[in-house]
């Protein structure tokens, strides 16, 4: 049972870490340009099909990895110049619109070129094993080292965030876009800069996912929209607020499917417990949302905004 | 360019090209487009009920399929239940129009007032996700739903409900039925956005503040028209799920409540009319889009034309922000 769930915990460690890596650049990008970025989960599904691609070619997942960083950054600049820039100062419902309407390029696009077959990838031999973490209990490896990348991603955000003087522009942009333009930074190359850098993470995600899951159309979506529930928790624009609701949404949703039924199944019979279990861990961090909201509406870290 | 006062007389020539629609469609031989014809009408209900939201109150909800699966559902577990004479929850199944399709109403409003109600407690861009966040626990709940089909849903084997006098079965009949159904609907927002509440709604749109400064509490105004739109959109869905037969989880998907918003937009938001132009635009794109790919030796784009049907979008949403509305009509005043 504790090996059991061990294991679970470090299932759902992975998951939220695939989710903050999703989760950053959206709350990166709506704190400071204030836009709502749908075609999030598109550039997680490129970043999967560019490792894919890659991988096959040079025969090397990490060579691959490597190769598809320049691939993304160029889809998120070609989207950021054409389609983000107008709309800028448009309301929500237009950003909304248009970026789903760049799902709807994307997914077709990619159907037509390859196929509604998934693509498959094996995991990197380096790293196929699995680790003995207690002498009965293992964990494989290449999950340890999403929960690391994760990790470091997480280290390396935070460094820029805080420490770097383009990370204390950010900040101000997040909280005050006017000051910080009158102030003569030249906004238009840092909103590009960053719709790219989390452009970038998100194509990190969809590549590590690929040896894990199938390589799909729509492979971004369910995650993308798990990651508005992690930034609506952790509050928007806030990148720790984006790590812990992501991590938070990673274990509560792991943990409820591994364990909620058989947690039901102490108080009622067998049948109606699998049932009532199935349904609400599939609901439950949505229910985890709702319960952050009624306490606290802007989320657990809001970021503080000038009026 | 035609102008607001033409309006009236553009209701009643749509009113009677809608009325005359099945015989124009029998005489050229197209019968089977009676079906698209139901289905636009269905659809038509759906985008007046969200306009209610985005157009008149500037709520963009981004869930509003949810409701109209809920009202799908309803339909289709008391005909599950029917069929295999089985209870939920203590009572007996029904075909029962009558019974059925209130129900499917009172109960989307229900689920709308509670989601309305959690999700109004935040604003802007919290709002859209959180619609959107809700819409999917919905799919998911219908997902994990067993009994019913889970992901595959569940077919309606005794057929479409059942009203005293009209045999809902017979195409045309029901092709009426949802027609009288959308009139009735789209006279009642007409006048319930001209009515008081509805300019309380607009000054909600536009300066939220000042409506509180004023002593009109706005969250009980969102959360009345919300629990509104979201039984207009039960109600659509219990007519798509006789529509079809079938009601599945799909109904409920993100990309529905999507399209719902494209149909508003592309019509023009906060017009009414407009959002029902737009069903129809959409409903012809999907349905001659690919035909037209075909004729033109495009068959690649054929089974994908909405890798067209996206950059378009983001054209309108760039440039022809008034929508089909405002292509015909100018707004006065």
């Amino acid at each position: 049972m504790t090996q059991l769930f061990f294991e679970q915990l470090l299932n759902g460690l992975q998951l939220g870490m695939f989710l903050f890596l999703v989760s950053a650049g959206l709350t990166l990008v709506f704190g400071f340009m204030n836009i709502i970025n749908l075609a999030h989960g598109s550039l997680f599904m490129i970043g999967a099909y560019a490792v894919a691609v890659l991988t096959n070619l040079t025969g090397s997942f990490f060579v691959g990895l490597i190769l598809s960083f320049p691939v993304v950054a160029a889809f998120a600049l070609v989207i950021e110049l054409l389609i983000i820039r107008p709309l800028y100062h448009r309301d929500h419902l237009d950003q909304v619109l248009a970026t789903f309407g760049l799902i709807l390029f994307f997914n077709e696009g990619v159907s037509i070129v390859f196929g509604r077959t998934p693509l498959f990838l094996n995991v990197p031999e380096a790293l196929s094993g699995a680790i003995q973490i207690t002498e009965t209990f293992s964990y494989p490896l290449y999950r340890i080292t999403i929960i690391a990348v994760g990790l470091m991603v997480a280290a390396i955000l935070w460094f820029i965030i805080v420490k770097t003087r383009t990370g204390m522009r950010i900040r101000a942009g997040t909280t005050n876009p006017e000051m910080i333009r009158a102030l003569g930074v030249n906004i238009q190359a840092l909103n590009t800069t960053i719709f790219v850098v989390g452009a970038l993470f998100a194509g990190l995600a969809g590549g590590l996912s690929g040896p894990l899951t199938s390589v799909e159309v729509g492979m971004g979506e369910n995650l993308l929209i798990l990651s508005f529930v992690c930034i609506v928790i952790g509050g928007i624009g806030s990148i720790r607020g984006a790590l812990l609701g992501a991590l938070t949404v990673g274990l509560v949703d792991t943990l409820g499917r591994a364990f909620l039924p058989d947690l039901l199944g102490q108080f009622l019979d067998p049948a109606t417990a699998n049932g009532i279990g199935a349904a609400l861990s599939s609901m439950s961090v949505y229910l985890l949302m709702i319960i952050v909201l009624i306490f606290k509406p802007t989320g657990l870290f809001p970021v503080a905004r000038a009026a | 360019m035609l102008s607001d006062k033409h309006l009236p007389a553009f209701y009643g020539l749509g009113a009677l090209i809608l009325v005359v629609l099945p015989w124009i469609l029998t005489a050229a031989d197209s019968s089977y487009l009676i079906s698209t014809a139901t289905r636009l009408v269905i659809f038509a209900i759906g985008a007046v009920s969200l306009d209610l939201l985005i157009g008149y109150t500037g709520l963009v909800s981004f869930g509003h399929a949810a409701f109209f699966g809920v009202g799908a559902y309803v339909v289709g577990i008391l005909a599950f239940h029917n069929f295999e004479e089985t209870t939920f929850l203590g009572f007996d199944g029904t075909l029962t129009g009558l019974v059925v399709l209130p129900l499917a109403i009172l109960i989307s409003a229900v689920f709308a007032l509670i989601i309305g109600a959690l999700a109004l407690r935040t604003k802007s861009v919290y709002f859209i996700m959180i619609t959107l966040s809700f819409g999917q626990m919905l799919f998911f709940l219908f997902v994990s739903l067993e009994a019913y089909g889970g992901d595959d849903g569940m077919m309606m084997f005794e057929g479409r409900n059942v009203l005293p006098i009209l045999d809902l079965n017979d195409r045309i009949t029901f092709y009426y039925f949802c027609l009288a159904i959308f009139t009735a609907f789209f006279v009642f927002c007409h006048r319930l956005v001209r009515s008081k509440f509805g300019r309380v709604l607009a000054a909600i749109r536009q300066n939220e503040d000042r409506m509180t400064s004023i002593g009109i509490r706005p969250y009980t105004a969102k959360l009345l028209i919300f629990v509104i739109a979201g039984a207009g959109a039960g109600l659509a869905g219990a007519l798509m799920a006789n529509h079809t037969e079938f009601v599945s989880p799909g109904l409920t998907h993100w990309t529905k409540s999507g399209d719902l918003m494209i149909v508003v937009i592309l019509g023009g938001i906060g017009t009414l009319i407009g959002p029902v132009m737009g069903a129809f635009v959409f409903l012809l794109l999907e349905e001659f889009l690919p035909i037209i790919f075909h004729e033109l030796g495009m068959d690649l784009l054929k089974e994908h034309w909405r890798v067209v049907f996206g950059p378009i979008l983001i054209l309108i949403v760039l440039f022809a922000k008034t929508g089909l509305y405002g292509l015909i009509f100018r707004r006065e005043g």
